[in-house]
């Protein structure tokens, strides 16, 4: 068998013979069969595939063959190259695999390492929670009124009709600040809210406040010199106690869920006439007052099957007129629930204290919305 | 207010299908709101007969107390029919008396079941009882003593004693004075049941004549009337009966001596408050005045008063005795020896009432009642009612004369359309139900389409239209009203103030901080502990007239005190990793006005409106951070990174671009931060507070841990600048060029003047000027520091040679050598 030749001379070459190009074309083929790994494939490929190759030789010889010889040879080494690198490149994906799944087989990690880089921020439940109401009320075209917490005297109380002699002034009781000849005291209820919303605003109104009241109690699981308040007001032509059930109807099936609603009892507050206590369907028995299994009284509403939630009413017309409203031709509505009470029953937290004690762990358990 | 059921009865004739529960219900749902039912008597079950004691051995003990062992007749009771052997302590009975014995079997109050048992030798077969083992009041002086008509030995005592009732408390609203009463209750529970009602205070009087004990009223206003009468020849040792002192215990109050028991009794029936005093220690004409300013009274609780001009006073020629309407007065007190009495049942003026009892700090039953306004046309009735109670159970002759001064203020007239109701509640009430329930309540209505209505005198609380709407929502069911969406009309959703603060709510919490909540007071030693100097603005701080600790009187003016101590709170409990932060308005108080108090028949005026705000604090919503710990906790991953001084001021850089505002971080100098460890922030030229690290003597003064970080900024200015709308940014797609730049400076020079300087110099090619290393140490010598730059240059419109960015470059460069010193390296 004819090698390579290496002092190529074109002039006396000899054209090469079918089996010789044959045998070139099956040891190539056995070297790519063998190559255990790319590394290996790579010193097969410029073997047996390159320039320098015996099949690479060949293929140059082609151009000094006589014109009759060239046509042969030429096909010849053609298809024996054409197997050649038909072969590399399926042993060149085979090994790719095979080193691909080697190296994933090699970065294998534990993925049950504990990730806790950073630890979780989250907001108050009380925070979140006025926001909840607030986007109930917003989805209704409602809007969002704010007002001081240290406030004027005349709004928190005169202008409710809470005069100084009313008794039930003695019924909140407030912080006073100093000197007392200022009138100025800690907002006991975000009514005064209310009456800010009428004087700077022109009907119709439609506004719901969220914020934060002071009253003296003294601090224990159930009572805080601060907690919080949402109140809702309407004021427009041809309101009645309707629209405020419907309302508060609203508000307590986004809060509570479907079917849960309100029921009213009269009751007494100076701001409104005629004026209702609201209590809530218990949402946990709904209404049957009975737990899960039926052998005991519910713990939510401790059996009633309902829960007392706040307070609402027709704004007086000594409001209305107080606040610069035409009686005549507005009527209204006003309700308020404590944010911290309702938190309470529909989380069940059972000591108010945990929202004002700062301890990280129990706002994380809230996240970021509720 | 407790009102027992069986008192109910005698002025209603309760429907025999409506429980006591269910009458709770309907009353609740006309206003009275059920507060507790209470089923006395019920807690008393098994034997409980009627004894006669046979024999009794005193037994003197090693204790010092002396026993009686005894034998007593309990009838066929005990099965066998023979004595009951019975220890007892007590000694105020003899052999022959009639007791009340609990046999084994039976449970008193508390759950206390009797049963034979072996005690001081004997074997003690049931129990001999007094009336607060039963439940029957306070008394515990001895046992109680039947009288012979109370039954025979062994039968049942339990009627006899009245053991039994249904008590129902109700939460009586301001509005309904009127249901102080048995009166009022029962007058709901007609209302309530459809039953007949009878009036208590309907009853034949003898008419005001000349003879009675003389009263004059010099304010007429404040005391519209007075009636007075007299019952002399009083026993003052007969003792009130058991079904009064029964129903006065049921009723909540205590029952004292038959005199007291029956004024008291006299006031829970007909809801009028009522006076007795004992006739032979008054002296001359009773007069009713306005107290002269500092002038004294011992009132009957042994208070020395002094008087106010507004108080409403009752004398006679030694002065004042009694301060009308709220309380009497020492000298003039009805006691054990009291044999003549001179009753007193005046109407007053509820706002003087009111004023007196705040003025005094006195909570009475006759100042609650009177305050809230009572019914000033039954003062004869109530009078003539004690003066036959007295007489009946005291013996004693009722008084001829017959005192009546002035005359009951009449009712309002108050006219609204029949129309009104349905108007307001939205529920289809008819004119003719309209005027059907105003009467029902005791209204005279006159009209058909527009009423003319006089409520009824027991109603001081009607007033306006919207107050009989009210009587008759209640009366038609509120349960009726329908539920309907009003129309709102488009909204136009949170403001821009409201969102941006849910998103620094939520910027923080996404940066790992917790939100808390924390009370505005604090003291001055929290200002103290902060080390804030003298003249520290946040010294100033608004203070309440009663705070509830006397530590704590001052609305907070920062935030720290509150969020500091939030965090040694959570370390305490276990959590050394803590990140934090509150935002809450704080109060600053300026020199202030008074804020007027204004009419309220007309909407304010501008000017008054101002003046109202103005006298308010500014109340600016602040910002505050704390962390401690370690702010990336270690793991496998490596170790943790402590929180650092930088931790808070990076916070707050990011809550600003959150907002979209360029925050700039000076050097600061603020307590209660490290002197050395203190960012200022500004933002829109003004300065908006510090971060960093705590003071290290705060740390220690506080009990937070050492190098605890802290921000406190004003987020009320911060939101102020806060971008509305975004403008979309424009950049170059040119190559960008890149320059670094080590620059040495003085340790003092603050970085971010450096790099402000650096992208000032470089110009508008400069795109941004990146700090990426500091080094301090041998290499740049004491007192220096090595800045590395990281720049970046591009131009809008092409590719920048190597001339011009090297050119930006030097120019940068010697700016930051000109203003800082600085030496490029
Ligand atoms: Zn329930």
């Amino acid at each position: 068998m004819s090698g390579p030749n290496s002092s190529y001379d074109p002039v006396q070459v000899t054209p090469l013979g079918e089996e010789q190009v044959f045998a070139m074309r099956d040891e190539a083929l056995a070297a790519i069969e063998a190559a255990a790994d790319l590394e290996a494939l790579k010193q097969v490929r410029s073997d047996h595939a390159g320039d320098r190759s015996p099949l690479g030789l060949a293929n140059r010889e082609i151009g000094a063959l006589p014109p009759q010889a060239r046509k042969d040879v030429g096909m010849r080494v053609g298809q024996a190259r054409g197997a050649v690198n038909q072969a590399l490149a399926a042993r060149q994906e085979v090994l790719e695999e095979a080193a691909e799944e080697q190296m994933l087989l090699t970065e294998t990690v534990d993925v049950t390492l504990p990730w806790d880089r950073r630890s979780r921020g989250a907001r108050h439940p009380i925070t979140t929670m006025s926001e909840r109401i607030a986007d109930t009320f917003v989805a209704m075209g409602w809007e969002v009124a704010e007002g001081p917490l240290v406030e004027a005297e005349w709004l928190n109380f005169d202008a409710l009709n809470l005069g100084a002699d009313h008794p039930a002034r003695t019924m909140q009781d407030t912080f006073w600040t100093e000197p007392a000849e200022n009138h100025v005291v800690l907002r006991t209820h975000t009514s005064p809210v209310q009456a800010r919303t009428m004087l700077t605003r022109t009907p119709p109104i439609y506004v719901v406040c969220p914020g934060r009241v002071f009253r003296t109690d003294e601090y224990d699981a159930t009572h805080s010199p601060m907690f919080h308040q949402v109140e809702g007001l309407v004021i427009d032509e041809g309101i009645t106690m309707a629209h405020l059930k419907g309302s508060l109807d609203h508000f307590a099936q986004a809060t509570f869920g479907e079917g849960i609603t309100t029921r009213f009892r009269p009751s007494y507050f100076p701001f409104t006439e005629p004026s209702a206590e609201v209590d809530l369907i218990c949402f946990v028995c709904r209404g049957s007052g009975l737990n899960e299994t039926g052998d005991a009284t519910c713990r939510t509403c401790r059996g009633e099957g309902w829960i007392e939630w706040g307070g609402c009413g027709v704004v007086n017309p000594r409001v209305l007129v107080a606040c610069g409203v035409d009686p005549e031709r507005y009527t209204g509505f006003a309700f308020g629930m404590g944010i911290d009470r309702t938190l309470m029953f529909r989380h069940g937290v059972e000591d108010l204290r945990s929202f004002f004690e700062g301890d990280v762990r129990f706002s994380r358990a809230f996240g970021t919305e509720i | 207010m407790k009102a027992p059921v069986s008192w109910i009865r005698e002025y209603v004739d309760l429907p025999a299908d409506v429980s006591v529960e269910d009458l709770a219900a309907r009353l609740t749902a006309l206003g009275l709101k059920l507060e507790a039912l209470e089923k006395p008597g019920a807690d008393v079950t098994g034997p409980l007969v009627v004894g006669r004691v046979l024999t009794m051995d005193p037994e003197p003990q090693k204790n010092g107390k002396t026993i009686n062992w005894c034998t007593v007749d309990v009838g066929a009771a005990n099965g066998t029919g023979q004595p009951q052997g019975i220890v007892c302590g007590a000694h105020n009975f003899a052999p022959g008396d009639l007791v009340v014995v609990v046999l084994p079997g039976g449970v008193l109050p508390g759950g206390f079941e009797i049963s034979e048992r072996k005690t001081y030798g004997h074997l003690s077969a049931g129990m001999i009882c007094s009336a607060k083992e039963l439940g029957l009041g306070d008394d515990h002086s001895g046992i109680i003593v039947l009288p012979a008509d109370a039954g025979e030995p062994g039968d049942s005592v339990r009627e006899y004693l009245l053991l039994d009732d249904d008590v129902i408390e109700f939460e009586i609203n301001p509005d309904r004075a009127y249901a102080l009463s048995l009166r009022g209750v029962s007058r709901e529970a007609a209302l309530a049941t459809g039953a007949m009602f009878t009036d208590p205070a309907a009853r034949n009087v003898p008419a005001p004549n000349g003879e009675g004990y003389p009263v004059e009223i010099d304010d007429l206003e404040g005391c519209p009337v007075f009636v007075a009468r007299t019952v002399s020849g009083f026993d003052p040792t007969a003792s009130t009966p058991r079904w009064m002192a029964r129903r006065i215990q049921l009723a909540g109050m205590r029952p004292i001596s038959l005199a007291v028991d029956v004024t008291n009794y006299v006031m829970l029936e007909m809801g009028h408050p009522i006076h007795g005093y004992d006739a032979d220690k008054l002296q001359g004409t009773v007069r009713v005045r306005r107290a002269t300013p500092g002038e004294k009274l011992t009132t009957l609780d042994d208070v020395e008063r002094t008087l106010d001009a507004g108080d409403l006073v009752v004398v006679d020629d030694s002065g004042p005795i009694g301060l009308g309407g709220v309380m009497g007065g020492a000298t003039t007190e009805m006691s054990d020896a009291t044999t003549n009495i001179m009753v007193e049942v005046a109407s007053w003026d509820p706002v003087s009432m009111f004023r007196t009892g705040k003025r005094h700090k006195l909570s009475s039953e006759a100042g609650k009642r009177n305050e809230r306004g009572v019914d000033p046309t039954i003062p004869e009735a109530a009078a003539d009612r004690v003066v036959e109670l007295l007489v009946e159970h005291g013996g004693g002759t009722a008084g001829p004369g017959v005192t009546k001064v002035g005359t009951a203020p009449t009712s309002p007239v108050v006219t609204i359309p029949a129309s009104l109701p349905a108007r307001i509640t939205g529920m289809d009430i008819e004119p003719a139900t309209v005027i059907e329930n105003l009467t029902a309540i005791g209204c005279n209505v006159d009209g058909d389409e527009t009423l003319v209505v006089v409520p009824p005198p027991w109603r001081r609380d009607i007033s306006d239209p919207f107050d009989l709407v009210e009587e008759v929502a209640r009366i038609v069911g509120y349960e009726n009203v329908p539920s309907v969406l009003p129309p709102a009309p488009a909204g136009r959703g949170l403001t821009q103030g409201q969102q941006l603060r849910r998103r620094v709510g939520r910027t923080l919490a996404g940066a790992g901080y917790v939100e808390v909540l924390t009370f505005p007071f604090v003291g001055p030693e929290a200002f103290d502990t902060l080390e804030l100097g003298a003249d520290d603005v946040r010294r100033t701080a608004l203070r309440l007239a009663n705070p509830l600790s006397a530590e704590a009187p001052l609305m907070t003016t920062t935030l720290l005190p509150g969020v500091l101590e939030t965090l040694a709170r959570n370390v305490g409990r276990g959590t050394t990793d803590v990140a934090i932060f509150e935002a809450a308005t704080v109060t600053l108080p300026h020199v202030g006005i008074a804020s007027p108090i204004l009419p309220v028949d007309r909407r304010p005026t501008e000017g008054e409106w101002d003046d109202l705000n103005k006298a308010l604090p500014d109340q600016p919503l602040h910002l505050a951070l704390a962390l401690t710990g370690d702010r990336d906790p270690a793991g496998w991953w490596g170790g943790g990174r402590p929180v650092s001084w930088s931790d808070p001021i990076e916070t707050v850089r990011e809550v600003a671009a959150a907002l979209g505002v360029e925050v700039e971080i000076r050097t600061g100098s603020a307590q209660p931060w490290h002197p050395g460890r203190c960012a200022e922030v500004f933002a829109g030229g003004r300065s908006l507070g510090h971060a960093g690290e705590l003071h290290p003597r705060v740390c220690k003064a506080l009990g937070v841990p050492a190098r605890t970080a802290v921000a406190e900024i004003d987020l009320s200015a911060l939101l102020e600048l806060a971008v509305a709308v975004a403008p979309a940014p424009e950049f170059s797609t040119f190559p960008v060029a890149k320059e670094d730049v080590a620059l040495q400076v003085a340790v003092e020079v603050a970085s971010e003047d450096v790099a402000a300087t650096l992208r000032e110099g470089a110009g508008p090619l400069c795109e941004s000027v990146r700090l990426f290393d500091v080094y301090t140490g041998e290499q740049v010598g004491a007192g220096q520091k090595s800045l590395a730059f990281a720049l970046r240059f591009r131009a809008p419109d092409r590719t920048l040679t190597e001339a011009e960015t090297g050119e930006a470059r030097a120019a940068a460069v010697a700016l930051a050598a000109e203003r800082h010193g600085a030496v490029q390296r």
